[in-house]
């Protein structure tokens, strides 16, 4: 297989902090972007972005549409200019070099098979302008095709593909040639739900096979949580946090990241007293929670508690932290989805069934989380 | 209650074809006269008909001042062709596919020549020569038409770039061909039922071009239309006819062959595909 023969073995993904991009020995990140801002005349697309992807490793920009996450990844294919900053790519600086030297393998949302060209043709483009001799590029684009589990369809013309077939012959165009970094721009979205799923889990395999860096840009937050090593979430051009899936979801670092990734419950009241990891926040009606956290916010301060809906557990009202009635119980089979009033704020929990689910109109208690709520302040910023 | 409206209906319905009909007997009916009258035995260039014969067509071939101003037009029209299709190619892309200051207005000054009366056109080239104080040459013949051709050639490689979309040069480009190689490998061939469409328009254009082509030919030098016009002043004679039948056969089966070179080529590829497996 191609793995063993043409490609390094994969580096454990890693996750490296911003400050700490070069991890042990002598090997740098695979690609790494220095304070860039790309802008299009008066509009900033992107402002002071910086982020170290390690080799091997699978980076998501995760981020809703106009938050410059395919402006980035299009700057490190050469698509687009930067205006400031610099862009590496296995420590060679390349915001300076022409797309076509930079050896990026790029994948796009359309396909964007060549049309007129057989699946070999489009498969060994890349390989025949780095002049690798004949006999190999028919070598290796077998190769690359049986990877993507499409053997014996060189002489297929794209039209006579499915997307996700496409989207394959694409995927297998972009990393024959063995480049550097490996760019997706939203490859799933073109495709239909079913074929998502398989296709998400076909990029995830090559891409550990073949150990080849990538950087994968998506809005979907399921793609993102299951796909990545790390996440980086963008807002506005901006990076609002990055870390593994667990960590951007468990402690989102903003509000935006908290109702971004998944969905959140977020109340707000005043913090009335903290003592030994618990805090106590009265709600704007007078009622007083005590939850398990680890910031220790000032008393007084306005705070927003972040509420995964199941991470809150409804049982009967008798010793929970709030009561509340169900007006909307959506029964999923495994699991069963509450939407509960209480106190005129909306909670969404959602719990796997033990025994009979809530009905609607039933008075339920609910069980804040034991430990680690994530506490946001009035800007909407993480406790500590 | 149904029965009126489709009265009515089948009433439109024959009204419409009968329209239909005479525009179609209002465009053709010229063209056939000619043809057919090509044909004729009769010594005036004119019905009735008094036998079949082909020798006008025989005089035709005969007739030395007709063949030069065939090879000319056709050689014109050739060079016009290939000249117009690379430059209007060139020209289509860089109004497409780039952005600098002053586009809108070269668009449509790419177009203008198109729209401006080609009498004024013919004029206007005549008089600047004149200025400069230069003789009217086959040089600058081919150039009036390249300019007669040039905008409906950008016009056909316009619409086809806007439907070529950019990814797939920026797909070229990341597997690391250069600029000018992915325009050969990845542009041109997708742009190519423009290429075809354009050089056999600018083909037409130029070997169909009479008045024009009378302010501009050098003296001594016939095209096609302008020799039928000479012709025309001495007499109708037959000979137009049969001339005026090759005119037609050679402005409307140049295109007609190209398409169909083209459609063969696409079939036969479709051929060479394997069937797609089940």
């Amino acid at each position: 297989m191609m793995a063993s023969t043409q490609m390094p073995r994969p580096v454990p993904a890693g996750v490296s902090s911003l400050a700490t991009g070069v991890r042990g020995g002598t090997e740098g990140p695979a690609v790494e972007f220095r304070n860039i801002d790309i802008a299009y005349g008066k509009f900033v697309a992107v402002r002071d972005f910086s982020l170290a992807i390690d080799k091997g490793s699978f980076v998501t920009l995760l981020g809703p549409s106009g938050c410059g996450k395919t402006t980035i990844l299009r700057a490190i294919a050469g698509l687009v200019g930067i205006s400031a900053g610099e862009i590496s790519i296995g420590g060679r600086r390349i915001d300076g070099i022409p797309i076509y030297k930079r050896n990026i393998g790029l994948v796009f949302q359309n396909y964007a098979l060549f049309p007129h060209k057989t699946v070999f043709d489009n498969v060994a483009f890349g390989l025949k302008y780095r002049n690798v001799p004949k006999p190999e590029i028919r070598q290796r684009v077998t190769e690359a095709l049986e990877m993507v589990r499409l053997p014996g369809s060189e002489k297929k013309l794209p039209s006579q593909l499915s997307g996700g077939q496409q989207q394959r012959i694409a995927l297998a165009r972009a990393i024959v040639f063995q480049p550097e970094v490996l760019l997706l721009d939203e490859p799933l979205s073109a495709l239909d739900a079913n074929m998502r799923e398989e296709m998400r889990v076909e990029i995830k395999k090559i891409q550990k096979a073949t150990g080849i860096t990538a950087l994968f840009v998506t809005h979907d937050q399921d793609e993102a949580l299951a796909m990545s090593d790390r996440i980086v979430v963008m807002n506005s051009g901006v990076m609002e946090q990055t870390g593994t899936p667990h960590a951007v979801y468990e402690q989102p670092e903003t509000r935006f990241v908290a109702s971004f990734l998944g969905k959140a419950n977020l109340l707000s009241g005043t913090m009335t007293g903290v003592a030994g990891g618990r805090a106590t926040v009265e709600l704007p009606d007078a009622r007083k929670v005590t939850v398990a956290t680890d910031a220790s916010p000032a008393k007084g301060a306005a705070v927003t508690l972040v509420l995964r809906p199941q991470k809150l557990a409804v049982g009967a009202p008798a010793g929970a932290d709030l009561v509340g009635t169900v007006t909307s119980a959506s029964y999923l089979g495994s699991s069963v989805l509450y939407e509960i009033d209480s106190g005129g704020s909306v909670l969404h929990a959602a719990n796997l069934i033990e025994g009979r689910p809530f009905e609607e109109g039933e008075t339920v208690g609910i069980s804040l989380p034991a430990s680690g709520v994530v506490l946001l302040d009035a800007d909407g910023r993480r406790l500590r | 209650m149904t029965a009126p409206r489709d009265r009515e209906g089948r009433l439109a319905w024959r009204l419409t074809g009968f329209v239909t009909l005479c525009v179609y007997i209002f465009m053709f009916a010229p063209i056939l006269a000619t043809v057919i009258l090509s044909f004729n035995a009769s010594m005036f260039g004119g019905f009735p008909m008094t036998g079949f014969s082909l020798q006008w067509y025989g005089k035709l071939l005969a007739n030395e001042q007709v063949l030069t101003a065939f090879r000319t037009s056709l050689w014109i029209a050739v060079v016009t062709a290939i000249v117009t299709t690379a430059i209007g190619l060139v020209t289509a892309f860089a109004l497409v596919r780039f952005e600098f200051p002053g586009k809108q207005v070269l668009g449509t000054l790419v177009i203008l020549p198109a729209l401006v009366p080609e009498t004024i056109l013919g004029v206007g080239l005549l008089v600047l020569i004149k200025a400069v104080d230069q003789p009217r040459t086959m040089v600058l013949l081919i150039l009036g038409h390249i300019l007669l051709a040039l905008p409906y050639v950008v016009l056909i490689a316009q619409a086809r770039m806007v439907g070529i979309r950019r990814v797939y040069e920026e797909a070229a480009l990341s597997l690391g061909a250069s600029r000018r190689q992915t325009f050969g490998e990845v542009t041109l061939p997708l742009l190519l039922p423009a290429v075809v469409a354009g050089a056999l328009l600018a083909f037409t254009i130029s070997f169909d071009n009479t008045s024009a082509s009378l302010f501009w030919r050098p003296a001594g030098v016939e095209t096609m239309p302008t020799q039928i016009l000479s012709m025309l002043k001495i007499s109708i004679s037959p000979e137009i006819n049969a001339l005026g039948t090759v005119m037609v056969v050679v402005t409307v089966g140049i295109p007609l062959i190209g398409g169909l070179i083209l459609q063969g080529l696409t079939r036969l590829r479709r051929r060479n595909e394997p069937k797609e497996e089940v």
